[in-house]
């Protein structure tokens, strides 16, 4: 392949996944509204389209065509360059992470990933971590007090439990011999015991790990019962009060995109990735791997909002206390035992 | 340069990022083209709740903040040195060296564990109104004795404690 036809596959690639990616954000969105809304007896979205289905696209369209306040009071340059930023990052991240195998028509053949980096798991904790500027500019740059109050908590909250989420995930790494997102997946393949998949959830105590994962993740896309940044009794929306319009819909778009990449990551680190039963044809077993992750990374969403529609949120002392005094001990504990299994199982 | 693995493996990561870019920039600037668009002085004016602002938002917050952004560091700084050593532990026990690099890095994990434990004494994950840090306890035992002949109200004390730290 010469230089000109890898740039263009990679251009398609990216536009193919950046479509498909804010489409799952939209019906992510009307996924949750659905859910909580039965969840709390009532109906949620059905007006627009059968089931309310084409509520999203409406609310998009609304979003486009709301006044766009820029007030004088605000620091302009960050405050247009915050939710921006926001989407950037939470969009990007999704590149290294691998949907499923190999893909080949005829002599042209690819993987279903954008780009295969040997440190992919180290881009996309470097990436989303660089979301948190997201927040606290915009918290600082709209000098409103519920937006200061809002971007300060989100990011102390944020960079707080990026230590427990990083620690936790030393273990797997430990298992897994290798940063690459691919070579974790194959390093699960296979079973033990004749039946139990070889997933790292199930191996050396990683259980943990993934709980302590899983929650510090919760924490880090500001969901419930973590969602103190934009807690609306006490500071209305938080870090994006001053924000309308589309900056308003951007920071949406972002949460949920960092919802989906932390649905992705927890598939690929803990649930085997896109491992699953092949049969049929040889393009039904081309594309069943993709099924197979899709089913993963939703039934992560579902929890996400089943949480949501479930737990009440913390206070900010016990929020801290939780992360700092209990998952960040606890992954500590978690990687020494999985290095002394390791090391002395013979 | 196709063959060059570095350009190969980074070059659509930075496409990602221009396309991303776009998108976002594109977003913006539809909004801000079809908008519509008609400001009245309440309209921008800072939110607080239908108040007249009070002040500005530029007002001091929290030390605590500036407090976690540090230990952020210190312990992220940890998980990067973890890193590289989980990668190849298990090289390591191929090699024979399996418990030299245990070892290893349970002595930097037991210093990294005396300073955890220091902070948590001192009170620096305390957030509420809890005290636990000896300066904050004295502060608290001034407040009590030296203050009025009243028991301070239990916010009040909570408040020293913080200062205290």
């Amino acid at each position: 392949m010469n230089i000109t036809t890898f740039i263009i596959v990679s251009v398609i690639k990216t536009a193919l996944v950046l479509f498909v990616l804010l489409t799952a954000v939209a019906y992510t969105v009307w996924l949750e509204r659905k859910v909580v809304g039965h969840m709390q007896n009532r109906w949620g979205p059905t007006r627009v389209g059968p089931f309310g289905l084409l509520q999203p696209a409406a609310d998009g369209i609304k979003f486009l065509f709301k006044e766009d306040l820029t007030p004088p009071h605000v620091y302009k340059p960050l405050y247009i360059a915050a939710p921006m930023l926001a989407v950037i990052f939470a969009v990007t991240s999704i590149a290294v992470i691998p949907f499923g195998n190999w893909f080949s028509v005829g002599n042209f053949r690819t993987p279903f990933q954008i780009t295969d980096v040997n440190i992919g798991l180290l881009v996309v904790l470097g990436i989303t971590s660089l979301g948190v500027y997201g927040v606290a500019l915009s918290g600082w740059s709209s000098n409103s007090k519920y937006s200061l109050l809002g971007g300060l908590r989100a990011s102390a909250q944020m960079v707080s439990y990026e230590i427990a989420l990083g620690l936790s995930l030393v273990g797997v790494l430990i298992l897994a011999g290798t940063f690459s997102l691919r070579g974790i997946v194959e390093a699960q393949a296979g079973h033990f015991w004749g039946f139990i998949p070889n997933w790292f959830i199930f191996r050396g105590g990683q259980f943990v790990a993934f709980f302590i994962y899983l929650t510090a993740a919760y924490a880090e896309t500001n969901r419930i019962p973590f969602d103190l940044p934009e807690a609306e009794t006490e500071l209305v929306a938080g870090y994006h009060t001053e924000y309308s319009a589309m900056k308003f819909a951007m920071f949406f778009m972002a949460e949920y995109a960092n919802m989906i990449t932390v649905a992705c990551l927890a598939s690929l680190l803990f649930l085997g990735g896109w491992s699953g039963p092949l049969f049929g044809p040889s393009w039904l077993q081309q594309l069943l791997p993709l099924l197979w992750f899709f089913l993963r990374v939703f039934g992560f969403l579902f929890v996400y909002i089943w949480v949501r529609g479930t737990l009440p949120r913390f206070r900010y002392d016990q929020l801290m206390a939780f992360g700092w005094k209990f998952l960040l001990p606890l992954a500590i504990a978690n990687l020494v035992v999985t290095a002394l299994v390791v090391v002395l199982k013979p | 340069m196709p063959d060059n693995d570095f350009v190969r493996s980074y070059l659509p990561l930075l496409i990602h990022f221009l396309l991303a870019g776009a998108l976002a920039g594109a977003l913006v600037l539809l909004s801000w083209l079809i908008g519509y668009r008609k400001p009245t002085r309440a309209k921008m004016s800072p939110y607080e709740c239908g108040m007249t602002p009070i002040g500005d938002a530029r007002a001091r917050f929290s030390v605590k903040f500036y407090m976690v952004a540090m230990l952020f560091i210190l312990f992220d700084v940890e998980a990067v040195f973890l890193y590289p050593w989980a990668i190849i532990l298990k090289d390591l026990k191929r090699m024979g060296q399996g418990l030299f690099g245990l070892s290893e890095m349970f002595v930097y994990i037991g210093i990294v564990l005396v300073g955890y434990w220091y902070i948590w004494k001192k009170g620096a994950l305390d957030w509420g109104l809890t005290i636990s840090s000896p300066q904050a306890a004295r502060i608290t035992r001034v407040t009590r004795s030296g203050g009025s002949s009243q028991e301070p109200e239990p916010e009040l004390v909570g408040v020293a404690g913080k200062g205290g730290l």
